[in-house]
């Protein structure tokens, strides 16, 4: 077991910290980030080592906080980057890439970091795993919890859509449905943290190792594109902590030399109008976010006092990316859109994406002579509640078993496309 | 009568380890100051340079984030729990 980290640092006032269980500044109360050293990295990896290595996050583990011989995995990670030209001529782009993460182990990209988060927090000796969640992250951290013999203690707002909690209670740990937003939820989280110091809560005291675990969405891209990055990437924000750690992967790849220098990726951001604090400020040009009280369906966004949020906008300010909010009719219309052209289900968050996506193409901050990947990062059927009453949520008719209704019915509708006259 | 602010790990070395400290106050500003009096050195991790809340600082009173209330002018009354708690977490 080998991993390449010199400690811990804030990232607001430089002070150093060990590599344990902490995520916040002593001093300054800022969040602290995993300092590697870079150079070693650079001596050991290379692309032949990551490509003889496991189809999953665990290729990449000279770039993660933590190395294990067996780490806590489901599985998480390598998921397919799909090429959608169906989707680009909709929306009139050229190059437009889909990074599939409905394709993980518990169908979000939280299996990534949750991952990263468990398999350090064994090492430190944690019994118990525990998070605050807006449904995908208590999907995930239930289920490795239950690969990796831990118990689990899960708190979730109580109005979750019901596959999320189901996804949830099935792997047997705790679950608590709090009265009230994410943000209380999370409050109430931070808040058990000290109270509870044997507990890992893989989004509170062992969130510097967790963040990480997003890095591999970069490292994924890049190798997937046959060791190029992308021009223009599109990631949805809740805590802006993905996005913040998508560009830090892109980063990274030039720092240890995997890429011949450090790519320039315009890094954009997607929110939901009911819940758009990040969005909210890069539009008004001011890096102070006010926090809001979130009214979207899309609940995994749905964070209105986004712990990263600075670091969101500082990184789409610097690389020369852009961000939108969209309405949930837009979001809903989206869903629909990525699945017609391209096969793939998303969720809500999918579809705040897809929109923002189409939103800045229409507006030219996304350009046709761009390679452009959007980041899809959650399954359908975890929100399926979200299409109830549109179009693509029933059946296009119900008949009865015979021929005549059949006809009768695939005539009436008017969407098909068929040359031959039905026969009678 | 009192109020009572819950105090993060992050803060309680300056607390003699208490997670729960009793302060006077009308407002939140001046609970706060008075656990600076109290336990000197907490006001310099809560506050910066020109007076106000760390950014990585959340205050709640009774359960609700003071910057949707009226911030440090917030009126507070006896017997309400005042928590300091880190921002950085979650997502």
């Amino acid at each position: 077991m080998v991993d390449f980290v010199t400690g811990l640092r804030c990232r607001e006032c430089q002070r150093a910290f060990p590599a344990e269980a902490l995520h916040v500044c002593d001093y300054c109360f800022g969040p602290l980030e995993v300092a590697y050293d870079y150079e070693r990295i650079a001596s050991t990896v290379s692309r032949e080592r990551i490509e003889a290595g496991p189809r999953s996050i665990w290729r990449y583990r000279d770039l993660l906080p933590v190395d294990d011989e067996t780490p806590v995995d489901l599985g998480a990670g390598f998921t397919p980057l799909v090429r959608a030209d169906r989707l680009a001529a909709e929306l009139g782009l050229g190059e437009l890439w889909i990074k599939d993460d409905t394709a993980n182990p518990t169908g979000s990209f939280k299996d990534r970091v949750v991952s990263v988060a468990l398999t350090k927090a064994r090492q430190l000796g944690f019994k118990v795993a525990a998070c605050a969640s807006t449904g995908n992250l208590a999907n995930s951290v239930a289920a490795h919890a239950a690969r990796a013999g831990m118990d689990s203690v899960v708190l979730i707002p109580h109005d979750l859509e019901a596959a999320k909690v189901t996804m949830t209670t099935v792997y047997g740990g705790t679950v608590i449905a709090v009265e009230g937003t994410y943000d209380d939820v999370n409050r109430l989280c931070a808040e058990l943290t000290s109270e509870r110091p044997s507990w890992a809560f893989v989004n509170v005291n062992v969130r510097t190792y967790y963040a990480e675990g997003s890095k591999t969405l970069a490292f994924e891209i890049a190798e997937q594109l046959g060791w190029q990055a992308p021009d223009h990437v599109v990631v949805p924000i809740g805590s802006g902590s993905q996005l913040t750690k998508v560009a830090k992967g892109f980063a990274e790849l030039g720092k240890v030399g995997l890429l011949p220098e450090e790519p320039a990726v315009r890094v954009s951001g997607a929110q939901a109008e009911g819940c758009s604090p990040v969005a909210t400020a890069f539009l008004e040009g001011t890096d102070a976010i006010r926090p809001v009280k979130p009214k979207t369906i899309a609940k995994s966004l749905a964070i209105g006092n986004p712990a990263d949020g600075w670091y969101a906008l500082e990184v789409m300010r610097r690389t020369g990316g852009s961000c939108a909010a969209v309405t949930d009719a837009e979001v809903v219309e989206a869903i629909g859109l990525l699945a017609r052209t391209e096969g793939i289900f998303a969720e809500t968050a999918g579809g705040v994406t897809i929109a923002t996506l189409a939103k800045l193409a229409a507006s030219g901050a996304i350009r046709p002579d761009e390679r452009v990947v959007a980041l899809v990062t959650g399954h359908g059927l975890k929100t399926v509640e979200a299409l109830s009453g549109s179009a693509g949520a029933v059946p296009t008719a119900t008949i009865a078993p015979t021929l005549a209704a059949f006809d009768a019915a695939f005539d009436a509708d008017g969407d098909h496309h068929h040359t031959e006259e039905p026969v009678r | 009568m009192s109020l009572t602010v819950r105090i993060p790990t992050q803060l309680r070395t300056l607390t003699g380890g208490a997670g729960e400290v009793e302060v006077e106050g009308a407002t939140v500003g001046e609970a706060l100051k008075a656990l600076d009096a109290a336990h000197p050195g907490l006001a310099d991790r809560l506050f910066d340079e020109s007076g106000n809340l760390r950014r990585f600082v959340n205050v709640f009173l009774a359960d609700e984030d003071v910057r949707f209330l009226d911030g440090l002018g917030t009126p507070v009354s006896p017997g309400q729990t005042l928590s300091i708690v880190p921002a950085v977490a979650g997502g």
